[in-house]
């Protein structure tokens, strides 16, 4: 008999409060990229609760080593950090094999991007991109360069604070996330639009990493620590009495 | 439920979503293995199809930035996970059934080549027609976009399938469905994605 899906394979609904609404006019784009109608809320089929499985063999050994992994002739320039932290979900059960990738802009502030025309210069040595997978902790972790702040046409002197993208896929469709690392302490935070869009202050200060001593490589690299949260299984009580009934 | 944390907060993929994503489209080659739009190898099951279209905002002007990415079933209707319990269907390790395109900078066009997907059994045993789901991420867009795929083809399936069902406004259902064209002997779907205005494209809270 085929029942789709099973109890505790679908997940807690979204709760919007914890995301900047679709619609945030002090983030320009925004305006004309949100769609006006209501999403429509869908109880989740297996379409919604399973995702796409990744092995370790699709990556490469440096693709979590943005120090080397476009190194041509030398080290790339900047601070060296060290990022790690855990991927759970709700309920803090570890999220194990989830796809973390990540990028972002060198130390100057520059992108390697054909679009990215700022005047911050490239670093030969430094591609900007990285990827892993969580172990079955639930834990992750990639070495690069922090990135620096760079101006972008939003109103005319707006900078981004320094910080990391992130897109994560764990075990189930709707967990999928792309969400924006920043650093403890950079003073553009306060006045950043994408930022500021975000709800409430204790999920911008879940955007904030911080910094980890113990995580430290002496002689060698400070350390941040990002934990990420992605949505949980839910209970189902009694749910599949009901369903069967209903059949 | 207090001890229940909240998900880490989306931001927008930003202008730059190729490096990190598709590095190949923002203009250099990092990785041995990419990730991209071909989801099929000569091995898969099912009959090859391409998905294209394009991305349009609320002034009708191409988004040629979006990066989209597709989940989908198997020929038989599996999809390749393990909470997939549906019996009689198998897995076909040549399909995994996932997905990532970029809209051409210049025309906007995203594709995807791949299989046409069976019927999943959805709740309560009633089938789902045909579907591809997409996943739609762009600078401007805060929280990732998430829709589904129907098919021209499969009138009788669409007009029982639950989720389409679903939506209210019947006059908005079209906006899920693929229209299937035949060109050079290629199986084609134009699947045009509108995320504001006039024939806003239904996306869905899942």
């Amino acid at each position: 008999m085929s029942r789709a899906p099973a109890p505790g394979d679908e997940f807690m609904m979204r709760d919007t409060a914890s995301h900047p609404p679709a619609y945030a006019p002090a983030y320009k784009t925004s305006i004309l990229r949100s769609p006006r109608n209501a999403l429509i809320s869908l109880q989740q089929s297996l379409s919604e609760v399973t995702a796409p499985v990744f092995s370790a063999d699709e990556l490469g050994p440096l693709d979590n080593d943005l120090i080397l992994n476009a190194s041509k002739d030398g080290l790339p320039i900047g601070e060296r950090v060290v990022v790690h932290g855990f991927v759970r979900d709700q309920f803090g059960r570890a999220v194990k094999n989830a796809l973390v990738e990540v990028w972002q802009a060198n130390a100057s502030g520059r992108y390697r991007h054909k679009k990215d025309q700022y005047i911050g210069a490239l670093d030969p040595n430094f591609g900007g991109c990285g990827r892993m997978l969580t172990d079955d902790n639930g834990y992750y972790a990639y070495r690069t360069i922090r990135p620096g702040p760079y101006p972008w046409r939003n109103r005319v002197n707006d900078w981004r604070p320094a910080h990391i993208h992130y897109a994560i896929s764990g075990d189930g469709w709707v967990q999928r996330l792309i969400t924006q690392m920043y650093f403890e302490g950079d003073p553009l935070i306060a006045s950043c639009p994408i930022l500021g869009i975000v709800p409430s202050e204790e999920q911008i200060r879940g955007l904030i990493a911080l910094q980890d001593v113990s995580g430290f490589v002496p002689l060698d690299s400070r350390a941040y620590r990002f934990d990420i949260v992605l949505r949980g299984h839910r209970a189902t009580l009694f749910e599949n009495h009901v369903q069967g009934a209903a059949q | 439920m207090n001890d229940l944390l909240a998900e880490t907060a989306s931001q927008t993929a930003g202008p730059y979503v190729h490096i990190g994503l598709a590095p190949n489209q923002a203009g250099f080659d990092i990785f041995e293995k990419n990730f991209g739009n071909v989801l099929v190898t000569p091995q898969t099951k099912g009959e090859r199809i391409r998905i294209e279209g394009t991305v349009m905002d609320g002034s009708g002007t191409l988004v040629r930035d979006v990066l989209i990415e597709c989940w989908q079933a198997n020929a038989d209707g599996k999809y390749n996970h393990p909470a997939d319990r549906q019996s009689g269907k198998s897995v076909d390790p040549a399909f995994r059934g996932w997905g990532r395109a970029c809209s051409d900078f210049d025309n906007g066009i995203y594709s995807f080549e791949t299989i046409k997907p069976g019927v999943v059994q959805g709740r309560k045993g009633r089938p789902m027609a045909p579907h591809i789901c997409l996943w739609i991420v762009a600078r401007g867009i805060n929280l990732g976009l998430h829709t589904r795929l129907y098919f021209s083809d499969e009138t009788d399936a669409n007009a029982k399938d639950p989720v389409l069902n679903l939506i209210e406004w019947e006059v908005r259902r079209k906006t899920l469905i693929a229209q299937r064209e035949t060109r050079d002997g290629k199986v084609i779907y134009r699947f045009d994605i509108r995320l504001q205005g006039e024939g806003e494209t239904v996306f869905f809270d899942i």
